[in-house]
């Protein structure tokens, strides 16, 4: 029996990404790393900013997220996010630009606690690609 | 009559703006594909949002305290509304179309003695509605700048949305926009985003999800990006109507303009017509009282 799975990654633009033949999902789940691989039992998650790793028989491909809901039903694993992207497509200038705005965020006086702690989970990922 | 100067000066004015509408005709086609593809795409995202969340609020156990962006704020004394709008005139009724279906619900509100707050988004409905609801608009946003509808601007009326939700400053909130149905038919709606309107659809799927973390925790999260998808969705729309609606009122404004200059070229060539026999008969009388 195969161990491949669905994935759909969906922003408010487009579907982002389609793949049938998944065979295990890494995705920054808010309370830890979650891997999901197939016949997991059905779930609603959301996601604090971080890389989803998808693995496939091609290799794997990893791709950033700031925020979103995943949704795993029927060996099929949807994820809405408003803001994803390709590591590979991704250019320094721009890493550069979400770690200055989200280090000015984590200055600010009237944050609130899960602000800044999603806030330092971004700085720490983006550092983490350079 | 007029002269057959002035007639001919009529008819080239209107053969320039039977030009000018043909061309906005063409561009808002060329749009009109593109908005229609993006309300498209974007669909995916605002269903599956719309399932998530029917599936949560069906597993929350404690309406009691379920959060107020669902279960609202158990009062209906102050209504919001969102009036969406086009920046650009010239597209037949499309703006009007909105505002009508949202005076009819304002003077609703306004006969049930609630209170009424309005913000605007496009500065065409601005206009409109200034005149008679002026002291009710509270904000007017307008995207001017941004080429198409994206989500970065619904972002920023949902937020500012539900800050002013959280703040207090109402309880229920109304968008109104223009659902595309085909090219000529666009249908003004009015969707309720505060509390959330579940009622009337059923949960399709009777499996169970685990949760992480608890419903609660999940719904207050998604419930405000909901709002944002819901506008955006609202926006996707508006902006396939809005090329719709125009496209179809330069088609018949380009079609009337023919119609003109027809009728104009018929009415210059029979007064030339009648120049030349009355020069004829002139000169005719003249030689014969010779």
């Amino acid at each position: 029996m195969s161990e491949e799975f669905k994935i759909e990654i969906v922003n408010p633009e487009k579907s982002f990404l389609i793949k049938e033949d998944v065979l295990e999902v890494v995705v920054p789940a808010f309370e830890g790393e979650m891997g999901i691989l197939k016949d997991h039992i059905a779930i609603i998650s959301f996601l604090k900013p971080g890389i989803i790793t998808i693995f496939s028989k091609e290799g794997n491909e990893k791709f950033f997220v700031e925020d979103g809901i995943i949704e795993f039903k029927n060996n099929n694993l949807s994820i809405l996010t408003s803001s994803i992207f390709n590591l590979k497509d991704v250019s320094e200038n721009k890493i550069q630009d979400l770690l200055k705005s989200a280090e000015e965020e984590i200055k600010k006086d009237e944050i609130t606690d899960q602000k800044k702690y999603l806030a330092d989970q971004k700085i720490e990922v983006l550092r983490s690609i350079n | 009559m007029a002269s057959l100067d002035d007639l001919k000066k009529r008819i080239a004015s209107v053969k320039s703006t039977q030009k000018i509408t043909k061309a906005m005709k063409m561009v808002a086609a060329a749009k009109l594909r593109r908005a229609q593809e993006s309300a498209e795409k974007g669909r995916p995202y605002s269903e599956k949002m719309n399932n998530v969340i029917l599936n949560l609020s069906n597993g929350i156990s404690d309406k009691e305290n379920a959060p107020k962006l669902l279960s609202g704020t158990g009062q209906e004394k102050t209504h919001l509304c969102v009036v969406m709008t086009s920046d650009r005139g010239l597209c037949g009724g499309f703006n009007s179309n909105i505002i009508k279906k949202a005076k009819s619900y304002f003077a609703k509100i306004s006969d049930e003695g609630k209170e009424l707050k309005i913000i605007t988004v496009g500065s065409k409905g601005n206009d409109q509605l200034k005149r008679v609801y002026g002291d009710k608009i509270i904000e007017n946003i307008s995207f001017k700048e941004s080429k198409n509808a994206n989500y970065f601007d619904a972002d920023k009326v949902g937020k500012m949305v539900i800050e002013k939700f959280e703040a207090g400053e109402f309880d229920i909130c109304t968008i109104f926009y223009n659902q595309f149905k085909n090219v000529i038919t666009q249908i003004p709606q009015a969707q309720q985003i505060i509390p959330l309107n579940n009622e009337g659809e059923e949960n399709s799927s009777e499996e169970s999800y685990e949760f992480e973390p608890d419903e609660d925790e999940i719904l207050s999260n998604l419930l405000p990006k909901n709002i944002s998808t819901q506008i955006f969705k609202a926006m996707l729309e508006n902006s396939a109507s809005e090329q719709g609606s125009r496209m179809s009122a330069m088609d018949n404004a380009t079609r009337n303009a023919g119609e003109m200059v027809d009728k104009l070229t018929i009415e210059y060539n029979r007064s030339r017509q009648a120049a030349i026999t009355k020069e004829l008969i002139e000169i005719i009388s003249g030689a014969e009282s010779l």
